[in-house]
């Protein structure tokens, strides 16, 4: 396997030419901008959270294969999810991504897809594009957490 | 054609291997590569000589200053200068425009004073002019382009007016590698008692450049883009406003003498060279122009030219690139109009995925926005992905940059609209 296809996976190509859960939550529970100054990735990120649980998520976004595919792959995992559950996930996914970075890991069942960007691991300056998505989900949880869903915030990776 | 077979053997890098494939460096926009000529100068220097100049008695540092010195010479006449007092050694091309923006800038630009830049300027010749211009109170003007990534001389003759002071404009575009008409920018920035700085980063390594053909009144350049090592750029200004300018840095080196409240400062060129230089890669330098002198820079440009139009007609015959419609090339598409620097893109496919897949290939190119946000949204894109040339590529590595682009859209075309 080349270098390409252990970075370009089946699971990555086909969440990055059919991104799920792409568009708009017309009145979100929070809405949060996701940048990458340094590469030109741009995503919004709209939650709509009733009774702890994210009861749809929706991703609009310009960016490189990786980013789009991680952001894709992000809205599976936790649609349907409570709070608290898809916060444990955003843990294990930077977990994998950033604290294990000799080693691949396993997920747990619900999220073994996204062992796919395990491969990302190996170029670093890519590692960026795959975390965008989740810096963004993780700012949205903690404006419906902190009750600040009147205001949209910006999430920019530095 | 230079006879690169030659050349490649100067370059021990050339011979690496990248993820197992040959390398193919086609980043020499970003730096160049450097021959075994300017590498052994620096270990010449460091084991032989290695001593601070302009200070010792001794042996060691005679011979230093010698060598250090003697670079000044060579680039006085490499770029058709008239005295080496001329030329001051900065650390890199953005510190030499900086000195510029903040000696002779804060000195003779006052509120409503105008700067005109164009779109295609490089950070290093935008934001300094950003930062002079919010402390001083002037306005900066930028000229329009043409759809061909040029400069619209109309508009140059609109905007260059009676409130311009300084006019400041890349020679050779680090994206499109438009080369601009800087002779006829100076008259129309002279004629309205303007003075015109080149920013000559891209320009002064590809293409042979006098500063009296220039018609320029500062020439910022830097050497790592032409062979020599990083840490040393070139700031050449005529003698009478140098004599003007009042001192950027202080420290050693740039005083005649001192007091504890008052100094005399040093006579050209080292008034703007306070402190120990880059004493090695400043000789290394001398060695970069010594080895750009025997091929000759009109080689230079030849071979360039003849690359670029092999370039050129590979980019327009999408039945022979088999890119389709998906290839769009930004610049100019005139060989004599534009220097060895393709930006490009392919379909949706994100620029950082092609230099990736071309990676992979071993095909070194630079993807992103180039230090050129403001021209990037004027393209309306994220970035570009950027091949660019130098004496030592050829046709062959052409070739094989379309080969692994081909491979680029294999593993990600057909992108869906989003």
């Amino acid at each position: 396997m080349s270098l390409s296809d252990e970075l370009y996976r089946e699971t990555i190509l086909d969440h990055y030419h059919h991104p799920r859960n792409r568009g708009v939550i017309e009145k979100p529970s929070t809405l949060v901008e996701g940048v990458n100054p340094l590469c030109g990735d741009e995503l919004t990120l709209y939650l709509q959270v009733e009774d702890s649980k994210i009861k749809d998520i929706k991703l609009t976004a310009k960016g490189c294969s990786i980013n789009t595919a991680s952001g894709s792959m992000m809205t599976d995992a936790v649609l349907g999810q409570s709070i608290a559950e898809a916060q444990k996930i955003i843990d294990s996914f930077k977990h994998m991504m950033l604290e294990s970075r000799e080693k691949d890991v396993s997920l747990p069942e619900n999220m073994e897809e996204l062992e796919a960007l395990q491969g990302v691991k190996k170029y670093p300056v890519r590692i960026k594009c795959a975390i965008l998505p989740w810096n963004t989900l993780t700012q949205a949880i903690k404006n419906v957490s902190a009750n600040n869903s009147e205001k949209s915030t910006k999430v920019e990776m530095s | 054609m230079l006879n690169t077979n030659e050349i490649r053997k100067d370059f021990p890098i050339l011979s690496r291997e990248v993820n197992g494939k040959k390398l193919i460096y086609l980043d020499n926009a970003a730096t160049s590569q450097k021959p075994i000529q300017v590498i052994d100068a620096i270990s010449d220097y460091y084991k032989r000589y290695n001593a601070n100049v302009h200070r010792g008695i001794h042996t060691l540092s005679e011979e230093a200053t010698t060598a250090y010195e003697e670079t000044r010479e060579l680039i006085t006449d490499f770029i058709k200068a008239d005295d080496s007092k001329e030329i001051i050694f900065t650390a890199n091309a953005t510190a030499a425009i900086n000195l510029v923006a903040f000696s002779w800038g804060k000195a003779n630009i006052k509120k409503g004073d105008e700067i005109v830049l164009s779109p295609m300027e490089h950070h290093s010749n935008l934001v300094p002019w950003q930062m002079l211009a919010k402390e001083t109170g002037a306005k900066l003007l930028f000229l329009e382009l043409t759809e061909d990534g040029q400069i619209d001389m109309e508009s140059a003759k609109e905007w260059i007016g009676p409130h311009t002071k300084l006019v400041a404009i890349t020679q050779m575009s680090n994206v499109f590698g438009t080369i601009n008409p800087i002779a006829e920018i100076a008259k129309l920035a002279h004629a309205r008692g303007a003075l015109l700085l080149v920013d000559g980063a891209q320009g002064v390594p590809h293409i042979p450049t006098s500063v009296h053909e220039l018609q320029c009144d500062f020439l910022a350049f830097s050497m790592h883009k032409m062979l020599g090592p990083t840490g040393v750029g070139v700031l050449w200004a005529k003698r009478e406003i140098l004599e003007a300018m009042p001192p950027f840095m202080g420290g050693g080196d740039m005083i005649s003498s001192v007091k504890l409240t008052s100094f005399t400062a040093n006579e050209l060129p080292w008034k703007f060279e306070a402190g120990t230089p880059n004493i090695a890669d400043v000789i290394a330098s001398g060695a970069a122009i010594t080895y750009l002198n025997k091929i000759g820079m009109q080689a230079v440009r030849e071979h360039e030219i003849e690359l670029s139009k092999y370039a050129l007609s590979l980019f327009a015959e999408t039945s022979k690139n088999g890119m389709g419609d998906d290839l769009v090339l930004y610049g100019p598409l005139d060989a004599s109009k534009r220097g060895g620097v393709f930006s490009f893109n392919l379909g949706d496919i994100h620029p950082h995925d092609i230099g990736q897949i071309l990676s992979d290939q071993g095909v070194a190119i630079r993807a992103g926005h180039h230090c050129c946000q403001p021209l990037m949204n004027e393209l309306g894109v994220p970035g570009t992905a950027r091949a660019s040339f130098y004496i030592y590529n050829t046709k062959e590595e052409v070739d094989m940059l379309f080969t692994a682009l081909k491979e680029a859209k294999k593993v990600l075309g057909h992108v869906s609209i989003r």
